[in-house]
């Protein structure tokens, strides 16, 4: 009993054990030279850990109960998690190591939050949800306070743990409502008492607070509020990694808590998720404009892109889950290979984020600046680029959903963010003379950057099979 | 449920009987006590003395270093203790959750050990 609960979690326990054992190593080693290593390190360890979840036994296994699911969807979003979180751990290493800010910490606890968001993804019960909430929010607050000395960086570590504390406060008081009502927490004992025709006036309030509480975690509209600060003040790798993995994570866990739990009432959290969805996206969209710093634009491009993510699962069916998947896929690669770029845009060895320091880049550096020409592309959807087919999943899924009034607004949204894009393309291409940013770049920032412009060329081929890897992870949560 | 909320009937006595004595204390002050204040009466009491300087001053950053390392072996206490209380009917899955979870503490303490935390100098 016990054994086979254990095989289930087996890939987070040897991920928790492994960063137990590293801390400890690295502390009483006592020198300070580990942390390159430990880096790579990690990310050989999170990479097969992914292969291991990639090629394991298929089906549906549940442990604990039913607190821990281990389905397709789960194996999809962990090894989305796990890749991307090695990914950018890697492209940090030469930056922070140049500033003096890669402490042996850092990748342990990458690692750490990367065990709470594979919980995340997997859990069958609102307590193993919070389990991993929190598990990966206390490892986040602490890397984004990494540069404890520089203010700004300790305003968005201190701002991050009070409004994520704040949404913990949320979360747990659905949850609390949810219990009360429904009697239980596992998922699957809250869809039996879950039904369309009396549903009690307890479990509605229960399932909206739990919503707000995840789209502070997703950055939704109207809980955003935190993002643009954290984006900025965070050194550029954490804003990377925030950009990228937490995200994916906390849209499956938004999905899987829907479906699992309130599989029944569809109607009534479409109604909650195509409001968030639409003001995320107009929102992302037309307070972007006003940014001039790169980290703050981004921050608020991602706004927007969740109001799309968020569109897909308004929608309430299989293929819209399958949307939002590939949807996050894609943003994820996009924006690993835009933030690659972003941590090489440094004057005299100095970070900027000025984007009117990009002016004519294109001149000196006409490889990077063709590779970020067709990742902004993307991320405003232009077609024939991967960003594009997207939005054109999501937009699909809302119009089949019978959503047609959010997609219209989707397609008007992505046409006014289009332009913060496009204006840093103009800058690259037909700006005016001025200070010239350095042209250095490290192997890992740069693989990384073509790596991710191709695959938004490449990728309209075939998706690399993620299109079917989504379907069946999104025919496994579903059914 | 009749039954059950006649239970907390006393409790709902006591929490009016306390309010309402605090309200009495409070405004029977308000309305019989003489009042005729001067700056000496009002300024902070310090064994007779003049106030030295302000009293917000800065704490030691260590002081809540130290607090933060209570609170977890203070919810480790917390955690304990109803473990033991029900130790006599426990699984052994019960028994090695707890030694699971004292070991992950344990290498959080050495860690912070290591790393001088506990050290005042």
């Amino acid at each position: 009993m016990m054994q086979a609960d254990l095989t289930v979690i087996l890939p987070e326990i040897v991920l928790a054990v492994y960063a137990m054992l590293a801390l400890i190593g690295a502390v009483y080693s006592s020198r300070d030279d580990l942390a390159p290593a430990l880096v790579w390190l990690t990310t050989a360890v999170m990479a097969g850990l992914a292969v291991w979840i990639a090629t394991g036994t298929g089906g549906t296994r549940i442990a604990f109960g039913g607190m821990f699911i281990d389905d397709g969807f789960a194996r999809f979003s962990k090894v989305a998690i796990l890749v991307s979180a090695a990914v950018v751990l890697v492209m940090s290493q030469d930056y922070m190591s140049r500033r003096g800010i890669l402490r042996f910490e850092y990748p342990i606890l990458v690692a750490l939050t990367s065990v709470g968001m594979m919980v995340m993804v997997s859990a069958g019960d609102l307590m193993s949800l919070y389990m991993g909430l929190e598990l990966h929010s206390l490892a986040l607050y602490v890397v984004a306070a990494l540069r404890r000395d520089n203010v700004k960086s300790t305003e968005a570590g201190l701002k991050y743990f009070v409004l994520g504390a704040l949404s913990s406060g949320l979360l747990l008081y659905g949850a609390s409502l949810v219990y009360g009502y429904a009697g239980t927490t596992v998922f699957a004992g809250i869809v039996q008492t879950v039904s369309q025709d009396d549903l009690s006036l307890g479990l509605l309030f229960g399932l909206v607070f739990l919503i707000s509480g995840i789209a502070f975690k997703v950055s939704a509209v109207p809980f955003h509020m935190w993002t643009p600060d954290v984006y900025e003040g965070s050194p550029t790798p954490v804003t990377a990694f925030f950009a990228t993995a937490p995200k994916l994570a906390a849209m499956a866990m938004l999905a899987r808590i829907l479906y699992d739990a309130f599989g029944g009432i569809s109607g009534d959290w479409g109604q909650v998720l195509a409001l968030l969805s639409l003001l995320s996206m107009f929102l992302g969209a037309v307070a972007g404009i006003a940014q001039r710093d790169i980290k703050r634009l981004m921050a608020y491009s991602s706004i927007a892109h969740m109001g799309y993510a968020l569109m897909g699962l308004a929608a309430g069916t299989e293929f819209g889950v399958q949307a939002m998947l590939i949807y996050m896929a894609i943003y994820i690669t996009m924006n690993v290979g835009t933030f690659a770029f972003i941590l090489m845009m440094e004057r005299d060895g100095r970070p900027v984020t000025d984007i009117r320091a990009l002016n004519l880049y294109a001149r000196r550096e006409p490889g990077k600046a063709l590779a970020m020409l067709i990742l902004l592309f993307s991320l405003a959807g232009v077609p024939p680029m991967l960003g594009f087919f997207g939005k054109f999943y999501v937009l699909r899924a809302a119009y089949e959903g019978g959503l047609i009034w959010l997609a219209v607004a989707g397609v008007i949204a992505s046409v006014i963010g289009a332009f913060y894009y496009i204006r840093i393309v103009y800058y690259m291409y037909f700006g005016d003379e001025g200070e010239e940013l350095d042209t250095r770049s490290s192997p890992a920032l740069w693989g990384a950057l073509m790596a991710c412009a191709a695959a938004m060329i490449l990728g309209i081929v075939n998706m690399f099979g993620v299109e079917a890897a989504a379907a069946a992870a999104a025919a496994t949560l579903v059914n | 449920m009749e039954e059950l909320l006649r239970e907390y009937l006393p409790i709902l006595v006591f929490l009016v009987v306390a309010v309402g004595l605090g309200l009495v204390l409070i405004l029977a002050a308000v309305v019989l006590a003489v009042r005729n204040p001067d700056p000496e009466k009002v300024s902070a009491y310090e064994c007779g003395f003049n106030a030295f300087d302000d009293a917000r001053m800065k704490f030691d950053v260590r002081f809540y270093l130290v607090a933060i390392l209570f609170i977890i072996f203070d919810l480790e206490i917390a955690f304990l203790f109803p473990w033991a209380v029900g130790f006599k009917d426990m699984s052994d899955a019960g028994f090695w959750s707890m030694m699971v979870f004292l070991a992950v503490l344990t290498v959080g303490f050495a860690y912070e050990w290591k790393k001088g935390a506990l050290e005042w100098e």
